[in-house]
C-alpha cells in the first residue's frame, strides 16, 4: 500500500469540511430564532453548494431560517446540502484510497434508491427532526427528546424501516443522556449533525434494494461489529469470486438485530449468530458457496441461508495476500456517500509498531498510520496487545476528522513461538476459548432471565 | 487532530457519547435505567415469581417510591429506602458505573459505590413520593423486554457505521 498518499492533502477538502462545520455550529444553537452569526454560518453552507442543482432550494431555506419562518422542507434542504458536501468529500477520499491501495472501483454508479414507504410514520420522524433543528443541541430537553419514542416503537417491528429506526433509537438515547442541552460542557456537533441529516434523508429515501444475485465463492476476510445500547450489527467483509469467471469483487454480508441494553458482548454474537451462517465460517476458516444470493449494487449480500452452503477451507490471510488486491470495490448509493462509511479492507505487513500509552501506530513504508484498536470488540480474542505484537494485519481503512486510520479485523502474531492468526470476530460463530465460554454462559443467563420475565409479564 | 492522539471530539463522526453498559446478572434486578430525571427499575420479588417491584429515586430531591406491578405499596418502604431500592442502586452502579449514577442523582459520595451513594441520599432524609411514576417505569420495562421479540434483518444498516464498539471501561 502507498501509505504516503494517505498523508497528502486533498485539494478542496478543508474548504468543504469548513462549510460542514459552519452548518453544524448553526445547529448547535438551533434555528428557531437564529442570531446573525448562525445565518452567516448557514450562508457558508449554502455557498458551498452554489454550483450544484441544490443551490436554489438551499438559498431559499437559509432565507426562511433567517426570517424565523423555516418549515420542514427547508430543514430537509439544509440536510441535503450537508449530505451533498460530505458526499463529495467521500468521493475525494475514496479516489485517494484507490490510488493508495491500487484497487479500482466498480465502474457503475449504484442506481437510485427506492422511495420510502409508510408515509405517516416517516412524516412523524421528519417532524421530530425539524423540532430538533429548531431547538438546537443546546436547546434539547427531555420533553423534546422523548417525542421520538412513539415513532421509534412504531418503526422497529418493520424490517423495511429498520435503517431509520435503529439510527433514531441510537441518536435519541444519546440526546436523552445529554439533557438538558443548555448544561452540556461540549457538543458532539459533527456527529449529531451527521445523525440528524442521515435521518432526515432516510425519511425520504429507503436506500438500495437487491438489484441482482450472486453465484460463486465467498472468501471471508473478517468481521466488523457495530453496536449501540439497543441495536447491534455484524458485517462480514469478504472477496466474492463469481462462478462465471468474472472479476472478483469486495462484498459485505450483514446481520442486525434490536436488543435490550443489558444484552452485551458475547450476548450480541448469540443474537446475531443464528441468522448469518457466514459468521461461523469466519471462525472456522471456511469459504461459502453461493447460488443466487440477492446482492445490492453497493456490494451488500442480503443473506439468506437458502442460497448458501459451506465451502472449502479458506484462510483469511491467504485470501488477503492473493485475492484482495485484485478485487474491485463497490460504489455506494449517491445519498449514502459519507466519509464515516469508508471501511475499505486492506492487507498490511512489514510494518513496525509504535506504542504511546494506549495509542498504537503502524509505520508502513516510512509513513505513520494510526491503529484504531478501540473498535475491536471486547468479546473476542483480538486484543491491543496482540495487534502491537503482530507482523501482518487485515484491517479496514477508515477516515475521521482529517485522518486515515486502520481498524484491525485480524492479525498474524507469534504466541508461544508459534505463528497464529487472531480474528476480532473469532467468537462470532461460537467458541471453545475458556474466557469465551464463560462470557457465553453469562450472556445466556441474562437472556434467559429476560425471556422468562417477558413470558410472564408481556403477554398478560 | 487537536492533540495528535486522535480526532477532535467535537469534529468526530464517531465521537463516543454514551459509554457502553457493563454486563451484570439480571435475576434480582432485571431492569434499571437513568431516565426521566430518575433512577428507576424493576426488582424481582424474592417470594413470588409472578410479582415484581417498581422502584424509583428522583435525581436531586431523592424522593423515592416503591410499589408492586399491581400498584400495591411496598411494605419495606416506610419512610426509608427499602431493600428493593438498595438493590436497584447497587445494580445501577454495576451497569453504568458509580460515577455516572452519582452524577445523575446529583450526589457526591466519598466513593462511587452503591452503598455510599444510597447512604448519601438517605442522609438528607428524602421524602417518600406517590407511585405515580410506577406505570411509566413498568411500561418502559415492557418496552425493553419487547426488544427481544423484534425480528433480525440481513439487509444492511449503513448508519450503524456511526456506532462502533469501544473497549473503554466506565
Ligand atoms: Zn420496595
Amino acid at each position: 500500500m502507498r501509505a504516503d498518499l494517505l498523508d497528502e492533502a486533498i485539494p478542496g477538502l478543508d474548504e468543504a469540511m469548513a462549510a460542514v462545520d459552519a452548518g453544524d455550529q448553526a445547529l448547535v444553537a438551533g434555528l428557531l430564532r437564529p442570531q446573525p452569526a448562525q445565518v452567516a454560518a448557514l450562508t457558508e453552507l449554502a455557498d458551498a453548494v452554489a454550483a450544484t442543482p441544490l443551490a436554489g432550494r438551499v438559498a431559499e431555506a437559509v432565507e426562511k431560517v433567517a426570517a424565523g419562518a423555516a418549515s420542514e422542507d427547508h430543514f430537509v434542504a439544509i440536510a441535503a446540502a450537508r449530505t451533498a458536501l460530505l458526499g463529495s468529500v467521500h468521493d475525494a477520499l475514496t479516489a485517494r484510497v484507490e490510488e493508495a491501495t491500487g484497487r479500482s472501483g466498480d465502474a457503475g454508479i449504484a442506481s437510485a434508491a427506492r422511495e420510502a414507504r409508510s408515509p405517516n410514520v416517516l412524516a412523524a420522524a421528519r417532524s421530530w427532526l425539524s423540532d430538533l433543528a429548531r431547538a438546537g443541541w443546546r436547546g434539547i430537553d427531555h420533553d423534546l427528546v422523548s417525542g421520538a419514542g412513539q415513532v421509534i416503537s412504531a418503526m422497529l417491528p418493520d424490517p423495511a424501516l429498520r435503517r431509520l429506526a435503529a439510527l433514531l433509537d441510537g441518536f435519541a438515547a444519546e440526546l436523552a443522556a445529554s439533557c438538558p442541552g443548555a448544561a452540556l460542557d461540549r457538543v458532539p456537533a459533527r456527529r449529531w449533525g451527521d445523525l440528524w441529516s442521515r435521518a432526515m434523508m432516510l425519511t425520504l429515501s429507503a436506500g438500495a434494494v437487491p438489484a441482482g444475485t450472486a453465484t460463486g465463492r465467498v472468501l471471508p476476510l473478517g468481521v466488523d461489529l457495530h453496536e449501540h445500547a439497543t441495536a447491534a450489527q455484524a458485517q462480514v467483509h469478504a472477496v466474492f469470486e463469481p462462478s462465471d469467471g468474472g472479476p472478483p469483487r469486495l462484498v459485505r454480508a450483514s446481520v442486525s438485530v434490536p436488543k435490550p441494553d443489558t444484552v452485551l458482548g458475547a450476548g450480541i454474537w448469540q443474537l446475531l449468530r443464528p441468522h448469518l451462517s457466514l459468521l461461523a465460517a469466519v471462525g472456522d476458516g471456511r469459504s461459502m458457496d453461493l447460488d443466487g444470493m440477492p446482492v445490492t449494487e453497493e456490494g451488500d449480500l442480503v443473506w439468506d441461508d437458502e442460497h448458501a452452503r459451506p465451502g472449502a477451507a479458506a484462510d483469511a490471510f491467504a485470501t488477503a495476500r492473493v485475492a484482495l488486491a485484485t478485487a474491485t470495490a463497490p460504489v455506494p448509493a449517491p445519498l449514502d456517500r459519507h466519509p464515516a462509511r469508508i471501511a475499505v479492507p486492506v492487507f498490511l505487513e512489514g510494518y513496525t509498531v509504535d506504542k504511546d500509552g494506549d495509542a498504537l501506530t503502524f509505520t508502513v513504508a516510512g509513513h505513520r498510520l494510526p491503529v484504531d484498536t478501540d473498535r475491536v470488540p471486547s468479546a473476542g480474542p483480538l486484543t491491543p496487545e496482540a495487534v502491537a505484537a503482530s507482523g501482518a494485519c487485515i484491517g479496514l481503512l477508515r477516515w475521521d476528522d482529517g485522518t486515515f486510520t486502520v481498524q484491525p479485523l485480524a492479525v498474524e502474531t507469534t504466541i508461544k513461538k508459534k505463528a497464529v492468526a487472531v480474528h476480532a470476530g473469532a467468537w462470532a460463530g461460537g467458541t471453545t476459548d475458556k474466557n469465551g465460554v464463560k462470557a457465553e454462559k453469562a450472556a445466556t443467563d441474562a437472556v434467559t432471565v429476560l425471556r422468562e420475565r417477558a413470558g410472564r409479564l408481556l403477554r398478560k | 487532530m487537536s492533540d495528535g492522539r486522535g480526532p477532535d471530539w467535537e469534529r468526530s463522526s464517531t465521537a463516543r457519547v454514551l459509554p457502553p453498559a457493563r454486563p451484570r446478572k439480571l435475576a434480582k434486578v432485571p431492569f434499571v435505567e437513568l431516565a426521566d430525571g430518575r433512577l428507576q427499575g424493576v426488582v424481582s420479588s424474592g417470594s413470588d415469581i409472578g410479582r415484581v417491584y417498581v422502584s424509583s429515586v428522583e435525581a436531586g430531591s431523592h424522593t423515592f417510591a416503591c410499589s408492586t406491578n399491581n400498584n400495591r405499596p411496598c411494605g419495606g418502604a416506610r419512610g426509608m429506602f427499602c431493600n428493593h431500592i438498595l438493590a436497584m442502586v447497587n445494580e445501577a452502579v454495576l451497569q453504568y458505573g458509580g460515577e455516572r449514577v452519582a452524577r445523575y442523582l446529583k450526589v457526591e459520595p466519598d466513593e462511587p459505590t452503591g452503598q455510599a451513594i444510597a447512604r448519601d441520599m438517605m442522609s438528607t432524609r428524602p421524602s417518600q413520593g406517590d407511585s405515580a411514576a410506577a406505570a411509566t417505569v413498568f411500561s418502559q420495562f415492557l418496552r425493553h423486554l419487547a426488544y427481544l421479540e423484534l425480528p433480525p434483518t440481513t439487509a444492511p444498516l449503513p448508519e450503524m457505521q456511526w456506532f462502533p464498539p469501544t473497549r473503554a471501561v466506565v
